[in-house]
């Protein structure tokens, strides 16, 4: 979708590009892809379909962690080429020579070999056999490299590469692809400016992250097709998440997904969440249900309609984004914001072309939807639009009142008149007739105020708002927002919560003999200071085992530490070491040094 | 002067020569012609290309292979080290009937011979007493010889220098190169203009034949639109020159792609709208990722004795000591980043972000992306679990764009 319009023009440029080998250059696309990594195998994967399809079979993708070297990199190479060769033709039933990397030369004349078999091939076939993908491909098809993650590749690698490439460029048509993370001047200074000559580079950059974002949020919440969603605060933390940390589209996508899984799972009434055909079925709550559905419909046609208003004042008082705009609305009654009545308050003072376009725009949203009771907003609208056609033509008769007062103030007067005179145009022009234009707007604003304050209820006035919203944001929170310090703090704290032994349900502060050993030495390091002397905490330790024992315990051996206990202390102060909690201290002997204060 | 060198056929000649000069000075047009034109046997190889020794010594048995006879042989010889490729060698060349002529074995861009086993510089050097037989080695390179002398000793090489060529011979060479349509003072003319705009930044041939061939067609217009014939030249400087000035700031720059540029050159539309590549500096990235790069940077560049100063409310003075004002001269920015540990960095960030920051595991995952993407990087070993240091590795502007 998105990807098609950013490489339609890359494809009409690979037509172009089999001229360019006159210049001895070898075209290369620069990808700017954006900071989100995790997105980037999406791209890639949905470029290669587009690229075989209608261009080449000839696809090789190349990371920089497997190619340490240029010798790796011309194996891998020439092993994703002739498995695409082997692929393209296995449905023919022909039978291929299985390659095997040790016997071919990883070399570009074997490259160049194998690529002139192939093409002769299929050249010398097709009129022979029918192959519909043959049509789509050309004489000789270019071979298109793609570097996946172009920053992680070292330049010698990608210099030796370009190097040897622009060589044969005539006899191997390449074409390369560049996945830049980052920005372009990676290019400049990964390569020097004589293997860069070599290279006909031309930059595509594809969306930025927040568009996706709002594509996404458009087709998955605002279509009234969908009966889930999300609850405002859900939603704020999906979304803080994608643009506090990291600008994962797929992140927010499985996030998504976790949601879908808790409301069903935790939430009983989520049963009734489905399409409107399967609610018919349940008499006692189908009227309300269907409300639910109408409610959503007009909901989205009236959002948009406010988004559209909203979009074109200045300093964006509702926010720039439609996503924006529904949390807004979610939250609490928008018309009582201070946002909205600022912003109903620009809306009373745009010009008429603006206001024109958006009463246009507003008509088309509301006869693309699907709810029948907008006919009549339509019909007001429209109105509304022809009232200020009408308008023009009477542009002209409003000039003639304020040229008069004009030439009242040049008359010569004294002092006390001209106050006076002053005065009575201040009074006059308080009550000044407003102009039809004026009036118009007004009642278009009104009209699209009462609009907002009927459809645009926030969902939790609904009844049975909670089949469809979900909206326990901290349960999301937990599992989203991973915090391993405090899920080990706690787990070493009170092993209650993860091992579920009736056993180990203690108060805080207390510690139980019959915990994990390493729960007990966790509790008895919390206690001391920053440098912890090992003798003391194992005789600690091993009062707190042994009082398991009880009274019964013989007073010669509580003497002495057993070896089994000095054992398991030992362990168990190895495992906080290997968690990071404490360390060896080279300050003192026998001592280690504690490594996190606080709670966490 | 190298056929001086060369001498007769039949005769022994030096057994190598070390060519050197700077890019494109003419090394390897002057070999490739001269060995094409006298019809001497050779075998050219581009070191870059075959990067393995393997690879290197069986592609000059099979260009042997092939070099005077007229049929195609691909048969693939195996050959390992240079103990095999002697004896191959000599086998090859007794079978080819070579035995009374000079073979040249041309080795281009040979500074890659130093990368490779450390016996093959010298065996090469020596190669016409090893095998025996009337050959002579000729290694073309950038870069002095003074660079490529083994530790070990070697047969020292006859060595060349091919000088830059001045800007007369670069205006010679260019002329020649004019199509057939137009005469050979119009094209003279042009390559003036050409040269006079660009000598300054550039005495690359290629560069200039490059620049020569994609501006030419603009420098016709007005002949062709038949404003001016071919004599006018002060018109047709009027109309060049401006288009010139905007050609270094772009296509020599490798801002724009040549094919790009053509296509403005036809549509004579604005150059403002096509942004270069350096236009796109700007990079997006996610709010608290911006406070870590910042953090970063501040934990690379500023000594640790100021971070209690910057970063608490109640701080001491920090008493200048000798030691601080032997250094101070010396600003932190020129030195480059210092690295610091992973705790520095975090006790940066929860001090400079307003509200409070869970150390939740996405921080933390926020820091190793960011070293993927090469703005932090990583000092010291994968392994070594309880200290990671990093290293900021962006430059001021780029945290002052980032800050914003």
């Amino acid at each position: 979708s998105f990807l098609r319009r950013s490489h339609s023009e890359f494809q009409e440029k690979t037509t172009e590009w089999t001229c360019r080998m006159k210049s001895k250059e070898i075209p290369t696309a620069a990808l700017v892809l954006g900071v989100n990594v995790t997105d980037h195998d999406l791209t890639f994967r949905s470029l290669s379909e587009v690229l075989q399809n209608n261009i080449t079979p000839y696809i090789a993708f190349l990371e920089a962690k497997d190619c340490p070297g240029v010798k790796k990199l011309m194996q891998k190479l020439m092993g994703q080429l002739m498995n695409c060769y082997v692929d393209v033709d296995s449905s023919e039933d022909e039978d291929y020579v299985q390659v095997s990397h040790n016997r071919i030369r990883c070399s570009m004349t074997s490259l160049i070999n194998w690529y002139e078999s192939v093409t002769k091939k299929t050249d010398s076939e097709t009129p022979s056999k029918k192959r519909t993908s043959s049509s789509r491909h050309w004489q000789s098809p270019p071979v298109v490299v793609v570097f996946k993650d172009m920053e992680s590749f070292s330049t010698k690698v990608l210099q030796d590469f370009i190097v040897i490439s622009s060589q044969h460029i005539h006899e191997l048509p390449l074409v390369l692809i560049f996945g830049i993370a980052t920005s372009p001047m990676i290019i400049h200074s990964l390569l020097p400016h004589s293997v860069s000559s070599l290279l006909c580079i031309e930059l595509f950059q594809s969306l930025s992250c927040k568009d996706h974002l709002s594509t996404i949020i458009d087709k998955l919440l605002l279509r009234a097709s969908f009966p889930f969603k999300l609850g405002e605060k859900v939603l704020q933390v999906l979304i803080n998440i994608f643009l506090y940390h990291d600008f994962s589209v797929q992140n927010f996508v499985k996030g998504f997904q976790l949601c879908i899984v808790e409301h069903f799972c935790s939430q009983p009434v989520s049963v009734l969440c489905c399409q409107l055909v399967d609610a018919k079925k349940r008499e006692t709550t189908q009227k309300l249900l269907e409300d639910l559905h109408v409610y959503h419909e007009n909901y989205l046609s009236v959002l948009r309609c406010l988004h559209v208003f909203t979009s074109f004042l200045p300093k964006y008082p509702l926010g720039k984004q439609i996503r924006e705009l529904h949390c807004a609305c979610l939250e609490n009654q928008v018309w009582e914001t201070e946002e909205y009545e600022s912003s109903l308050q620009l809306a009373r003072m745009l010009n008429k072309s603006d206001l024109v376009t958006m009463l246009q725009q507003c008509v088309e949203i509301f006869v693309s939807s699907s709810g029948k009771e907008f006919d009549n907003t339509v019909e007001k609208l429209k109105e509304f639009l022809t009232q200020f056609q009408k308008l023009e033509a009477e542009a002209f008769q409003e000039q003639d009142v304020s040229v008069s007062s004009q030439k009242e103030l040049q008359k010569k007067t004294d002092l006390y008149h001209l106050q006076k005179t002053l005065l009575e145009l201040k009074e006059s022009r308080r009550y000044k007739k407003l102009t039809k234009f004026e009036m118009l707007r007004f009642d278009v604003v009104d009209y699209i105020d009462s609009l907002v304050r009927n459809y645009l209820v926030p969902a939790n006035h609904k009844t049975l708002h909670e089949i469809a919203y979900f909206n326990t944001a901290s349960v999301l929170r937990e599992h989203l927002n991973a915090a391993p310090r405090i899920a080990l703090h706690t787990a070493l704290n009170n092993p209650y919560r993860y091992l579920k032994n009736q056993e180990l349900k203690s108060d805080e502060g207390s510690i139980s003999n019959k915990a994990p050993d390493i729960c007990i030495v966790y509790k008895l390091h919390l206690e001391c200071g920053r440098l912890i002397n090992l003798v003391d905490w194992l005789e600690a330790f091993s009062t707190v085992v042994m009082a398991a024992e009880g009274p019964n315990a013989d007073a010669a051996s509580s003497d002495q530490v057993d070896d089994i206990i000095h054992a398991r202390f030992i362990r168990a102060v190895s495992e906080l070491e290997l968690l990071g909690f404490i360390k060896p201290s080279k300050q003192k002997t026998d001592h280690v040094a504690r490594l996190t204060w606080g709670g966490c | 002067m190298l056929l001086s060198i060369f001498g007769e056929r039949q005769q022994f000649s030096f057994p190598s020569i070390f060519i050197y000069g700077h890019t494109s000075s003419g090394k390897t047009y002057v070999m490739q012609t001269l060995l094409n034109t006298l019809q001497l046997p050779h075998v050219f190889v581009n070191c870059v290309e075959y990067f393995t020794s393997r690879l290197l010594l069986e592609e000059i048995l099979m260009q042997l292979q092939s070099c005077c006879s007229e049929t195609e042989q691909t048969s693939h010889v195996h050959c390992d080290t240079f103990n095999d490729f002697v004896r191959l060698f000599k086998q090859a060349v007794v079978s080819e009937e070579l035995e009374d002529q000079t073979l040249y074995i041309v080795l281009d861009r040979a500074e890659q011979l130093r990368e490779m086993e450390a016996n093959i510089l010298p065996a090469f050097l020596r190669l016409q007493e090893l095998t025996d037989r009337n050959v002579t080695v000729v290694l073309l390179s950038e870069i002095v010889w003074e660079l490529f002398r083994p530790n070990t000793g070697c047969f020292e090489p006859f060595t060349l220098y091919f000088p830059d060529y001045s800007i007369g011979h670069l205006q010679k060479i260019l002329s020649q190169n004019h199509p057939p349509e137009y005469s050979v003072d119009f094209y003279a003319a042009y390559i003036n203009i050409l040269l006079g705009v660009f000598y300054m930044v550039c005495r690359d041939l290629k560069e200039l034949q490059h620049l020569a061939a994609l501006n030419f067609s603009k420098y016709c217009e007005p002949v062709v639109r038949g404003e001016a014939n071919e004599r006018d030249t002060r018109k047709l400087w009027k109309n060049i020159e401006p288009h010139l000035k905007k050609a270094m700031h772009t296509v020599y720059l490798r801002e724009i792609s040549s094919s790009q540029w053509e296509r403005l050159q036809r549509d004579d539309g604005e150059p403002g709208q096509l942004k270069g590549l350096s236009a796109h500096t700007h990079v997006e990235l996610p709010y608290y990722s911006k406070f870590l790069l910042i953090a970063a940077y501040l934990a690379s560049y500023n000594p640790v004795r100021t971070d209690k100063r910057f970063f608490l409310k109640h701080h001491g003075k920090i008493r200048k000591t000798n030691f601080m004002k032997k250094h101070e001269k010396t600003s932190n920015h020129l030195l480059g980043p210092k690295p610091f540990p992973l705790d520095r960095l975090l006790a940066i960030l929860y001090s400079i972000v307003d509200n409070r920051v869970a150390p939740t595991a996405n921080i933390f995952s926020q820091i190793t992306s960011l070293v993927t993407l090469q703005l932090l990087s990583m000092v010291g070993h994968n392994d070594q679990l309880d200290g990671p240091r990093y290293k900021c590795t962006v430059s001021l502007d780029f945290i002052r764009a980032v800050a914003r």
